[in-house]
Order: structure tokens, then C-alpha cells, then sequence
């Protein structure tokens, strides 16, 4: 059993992302869930969402403490939250962020990719709250190998409300433009 | 990872992928329902949000109403129902609370009505997170119960209500049970039956007594104490102890139907040489499932029985389940206070006086605390130990 965290703000898609991903694995075959932690979410407080990708049925029901993948959709969350906490050795820390993956190096394998450029290069979300949970979706595709490309476009487009092929575009870019740290 | 036999299996098997909620509101359509009155509550909001959507662009061919409070919403339910219409709402929490009193006329008026709940914690303090409370405080309203552990479940039990509440042996309503966020905005994989098997499975709504203008009567009316005001009391309950047979065999024709099959009013995991197990409800008995597999990868004999109904309550079923263990746990997402667990109580009195079995009882995850895998073990180790009592679980000192 896979399982992913991510971890944003209200207003950037993190439920959406979580959505994604199962989509994308479901569409591979694969059993998934998504939720998630459910709070009062308003635009800019710290949400959390969780998505277990698994070979057959998913009994587990709890949140997920040790997760495979932590993905961050803003990295200012890491000042305030413990969002790696947990994260197994050898799991992969997906960060959206110009800087490069040793910046947050931590023995984690790390991927950064600026998925807020690709947002607002593309006009998703306005400059002040650009949407990117569709780009890290296609970093998370390729840093993880978890699904694969034409998956990942396949559910983008999917459970993109409107503008579905930028979406897509938006997927593929972070897709091909996302830095991979070296493991240490 | 790799694409192959598995992608096969499942994809011919799961259709979807949905939030339990969207579930639920697929489930009603499926049941043609033609009547939904609506009051929004979070959790429950986004099932009648989603029966809106669909009546709207005629994908439900049903009339819905929005009412200014949950007393009206089953008012109208109650009425819409006694003309002969298959009906339908959902709530919550404090909602379910307001509605208590409708409850009662529904249940005693035997309309055959199907509600959804998801649960939700009761305040003081505030929460909106899952707990079993307010359908636990609605046991004695002449309700059926039914806590849901999955979406498809969830989906399923709408078909299975509307069977099991309308047939004539029985004639009472049921209420279907969500966990807040567990299920109600989790999404997973999901089998949307096809609507002419559920046609031949669910016919239509023929209610005896539904308000005809060629034949008035009155209904509900005054009752004096000789009247037949006990005698129809005491028919409830009868009925309430023949559904029992007609949930079996609802649950039986939906297996052979749809090739999903619920077992009937519990449902025994790993039960077979097992020497202790928990007793457990919703969505914590799926997590309850997956730490008995660790335990058993240990060689614990450990199993967990799972509690459909609570209404009826199935308390041959459980004296049967445990007769071959040496002790058992209840788990309970509830509190009666100043008792404990609803569920743990009514376990002790349907093994009071035929069973020596050591019954202990927990309470866990109020106002949506998460039950954590190391909190199950915690449990079964307890329970293993026989000891008895009432143990409160991940619950931090107060000072």
C-alpha cells in the first residue's frame, strides 16, 4: 500500500490533488481512497488531504501518520507544520518551490518543481491565488514513477472543473520541469 | 506501476469512483424515489445538494422542497409518504435531535421511509467531526439502523432500506448511517447498479393505507386509553421483531442480485477459530478488519464482529458469534452519558443470563478523534485479557 499526504492552503487544490492521484491510479487498476482532514477550511489555512493507492480493497480508515510521499503545496506550510513528520526513510518529499531539491534535503528523496510559475504563466487562478494542484500532480507522476503521464493527463482533464487542457498542459510541464534531488 | 490482470479485474468490477455522499444520492435515484424535502447540516449537506443537481437537469424524476427546519424536512417527508410516494431526507446532529419528535409519528404512523444520517458529533463544544450520538439517542424511536462501512454500502443499504422498510411483515422506516468525513467525503471505487436490475429488485411503493380523496380517513387520530393505542404499540414492536426474517432475506436477494453480499444483520470477520474479538460499528470496524489481519500475521486468533443493525438489535446473532470465545470487546463511537456505550450495554443484556463471556467496553474517537492502528491494538489487547469494565481510549489527562 502507497500512501501520499499533501499538505497546502485552502484555495490550492490540495482535496482536488488528492482526488487526482487516486483517479489516475484507479484508472491503472489499482484500489484508492481519498479524503480529506476535514476542517473549517477557509482560503488560506493550512488543509491536509491523503490519497492510499493499494492492489486490492483498502480496509484502513484512519489518517495517514507514515505516509510513502508528502507533497507540498506551499512550502511556507513547512514553517508552521511538521509535514514531514512521519515520512518513511527512503519516501519522497515533493515541494512546490523554485529552489533546488538539496535546499530541503533532509535524507528524503526530493523533488521540487515551481508549480506556481506554470499556474500563473498559464492564467489558472489569478497571480494572488494561483492554482497549482494540477501541476504538482504531474511532478508527483514523474518524481514517483507512482503513475504514469498519460494517466495522470487522463484524470487532470477529468476532475478539472473548466479549463481542462490547460490543466493538462499545466500537469505536463511540471511533468517534464521538475527537479529531482540525488538520494542520499 | 505496472498495468496488467489487476486492471482487469477491477475496472469490470468498480465503475466509479465517489464520495459516500454522492453514493447515498445515486442510491436514491436508483430507488426512484419522488419525494425529497431538504435542510442543509455538514456533514449531510452535499447528498441533497447532489439530488437538487439531479432533479434540476432531470436526471430524477422526483418533487423537492427545501423547509426552513429538520422538524418540517421529516413533516414533509411524513406526509409525502402516507400518499403513496417513496420519500426521502437526510441529516445530521443537532438536526436529527430537532427532528426527534417527527421521528416518533413517522415510525408510528408505519411509513415505510428511508433517511440518510451522517454522523456528527453533539455539541457543547462545537465539533462537526464523526460520532454515533445522535443516532445512538434516536435507538428507541422505533427507527431501523443500519451503520454503513463503506461507500458501496452506503449506496446499497438505500436499495436494501427501501425493500427491507416497505415490506408488509414490517412497514417501518430505516435510517442509514454515515460517518462524518469517513465516508461522507471520502472517495473510493464504486459499483453503480444497473437501474433495471434495481427495478426488478426494488418495485414500486404500494401503500395500503395511502391517503385516498375517493376513501378520506383520518390518521394519527385520538386514541383513549382503552383504545387500540397499546394493542398498536405492542404491534410495532412485533414488527420491529419480524424484520429481523425480512432482513435476512433482503440481504440474501441482493446477493444473488448484484453479487454483494451483506450477511445480514452482522457480519462475522475472521470468526472461525478466533478466541477473542471486538464488536464494532461504521467505518471503525474496516480499520478494526485491517489490524485483525496484522494480529493474525502474529498468530493472534483474534476476530472482529461487525454491527450492522443496531436496530433491530441483533442480540441472537451476537450470543452466537461469541459462543466459541473466551472474550469480547465493544467499541463504541458514542457516549450515553452516565452509561458508557449504547452499544456495549446492549451487548451486556443480550448476553445477560446466557452467557459467561467477559464483556469490556471501550469508547473511542468522540468528536472525530481518529482511532488509531495502535489504539485497535491497544483494544485487543484488553479485550484478550478479559478483565471487563469500561476503558476510554487515546483519551489525554485533565488537570
Amino acid at each position: 500500500m502507497f500512501e501520499i499526504r499533501f499538505h497546502g492552503r485552502g484555495g490550492q487544490g490540495a482535496v482536488t490533488a488528492s482526488k487526482i492521484l487516486a483517479l489516475a491510479a484507479f484508472n491503472e487498476g489499482k484500489y484508492v481512497i481519498s479524503f480529506p482532514f476535514f476542517g473549517t477550511e477557509r482560503r488560506g489555512a493550512p488543509v491536509t488531504a491523503f490519497t492510499r493507492i493499494d492492489n486490492g480493497p483498502i480496509l484502513l480508515k484512519t489518517q495517514i501518520y507514515y505516509p510513502d510521499v508528502v507533497v507540498v503545496l506551499d512550502p511556507y506550510v513547512m514553517k508552521s507544520s511538521d509535514v514531514t513528520g512521519g515520512l518513511k526513510e527512503n519516501g519522497f518529499l515533493i515541494v512546490n518551490s523554485r529552489k533546488d531539491p538539496m535546499h530541503y534535503n533532509h535524507g528524503y528523496r526530493v523533488a521540487t518543481v515551481d508549480a506556481t510559475s506554470i499556474a500563473i504563466k498559464l492564467a489558472l487562478g489569478n497571480r494572488a491565488n494561483p492554482i497549482i494542484n494540477t501541476a504538482m500532480i504531474g511532478a508527483l507522476a514523474k518524481a514517483t514513477g507512482l503513475v504514469s503521464l498519460d494517466d495522470t493527463l487522463y484524470a487532470v482533464r477529468e476532475a478539472s472543473p473548466s479549463r481542462k487542457e490547460d490543466n493538462a498542459l499545466a500537469a505536463q510541464e511540471a511533468y517534464e520541469s521538475v527537479q529531482l534531488g540525488l538520494a542520499q | 506501476m505496472r498495468r496488467g490482470k489487476i486492471k482487469m479485474r477491477v475496472m469490470q468490477k468498480h465503475n466509479a469512483i465517489m464520495t459516500g455522499n454522492e453514493a447515498v444520492a445515486v442510491g436514491v435515484k436508483l430507488a426512484r424515489v419522488g419525494f425529497v424535502s431538504a435542510y442543509p447540516i455538514t456533514p449531510q449537506t452535499t447528498i441533497v445538494e447532489k439530488l437538487a443537481e439531479m432533479v434540476a437537469n432531470d436526471d430524477l424524476d422526483a418533487k423537492y422542497i427545501e423547509v426552513e427546519s429538520e422538524h418540517s424536512a421529516m413533516a414533509a417527508v411524513f406526509a409525502s409518504e402516507l400518499a403513496g410516494v417513496r420519500s426521502y431526507t437526510a441529516t445530521s446532529s443537532h438536526g436529527l435531535l430537532y427532528m426527534h419528535e417527527m421521528l416518533h409519528w413517522t415510525a408510528g404512523q408505519r411509513l415505510p421511509v428511508v433517511m440518510s444520517v451522517v454522523n456528527r458529533a453533539l455539541g457543547p463544544p462545537w465539533n462537526i467531526w464523526s460520532e454515533q450520538t445522535d443516532t445512538m439517542n434516536q435507538k428507541d424511536t422505533g427507527w431501523m439502523q443500519v451503520y454503513c462501512e463503506s461507500n458501496q454500502e452506503a449506496l446499497d443499504t438505500i436499495l436494501m432500506g427501501y425493500r427491507i422498510a416497505e415490506s408488509q411483515d414490517v412497514m417501518l422506516p430505516l435510517m442509514s448511517m454515515e460517518d462524518a468525513f469517513i465516508l461522507s467525503h471520502t472517495s473510493e471505487p464504486v459499483i453503480i447498479p444497473e437501474q433495471e436490475k434495481v427495478d426488478e429488485f426494488l418495485p414500486k411503493l404500494d401503500l395500503k393505507f395511502r391517503i385516498d380523496l375517493k376513501n378520506p380517513m383520518g390518521y394519527g387520530s385520538y386514541t383513549p386509553p382503552d383504545g387500540p393505542f397499546m394493542e398498536l404499540k405492542k404491534d410495532l414492536m412485533e414488527s420491529m421483531k419480524n424484520s429481523r426474517e425480512v432482513i435476512q432475506k433482503v440481504t440474501g436477494d441482493f446477493a444473488r442480485t448484484f453479487d454483494r453480499d451483506y450477511s445480514g444483520l452482522i457480519e462475522q470477520y475472521r470468526m472461525d477459530d478466533a478466541k477473542y474479538a471486538l464488536i464494532a460499528s461504521g467505518t471503525l470496524a474496516s480499520t478494526g478488519k485491517y489490524v485483525v489481519n496484522q494480529l493474525r500475521d502474529e498468530g493472534e486468533k483474534v476476530g472482529l464482529i461487525r454491527l450492522r443493525f443496531f436496530r433491530p438489535f441483533p442480540d441472537e446473532e451476537i450470543l452466537s458469534a461469541v459462543s466459541n470465545l473466551e472474550s469480547v470487546g465493544v467499541l463504541d463511537r458514542s457516549i450515553s452519558l452516565a452509561a458508557n456505550g449504547f452499544t456495549a450495554t446492549e451487548v451486556r443484556s443480550a448476553l445477560y443470563g446466557k452467557s459467561d463471556i467477559p464483556v469490556t467496553g471501550f469508547t473511542a474517537g468522540l468528536g472525530g478523534r481518529d482511532v488509531r492502528i495502535d489504539d485497535f491494538l491497544d483494544m485487543f489487547k484488553t479485550t484478550k485479557k478479559g478483565k471487563g469494565g469500561n476503558h476510554y481510549i487515546n483519551v489525554k489527562e485533565v488537570k
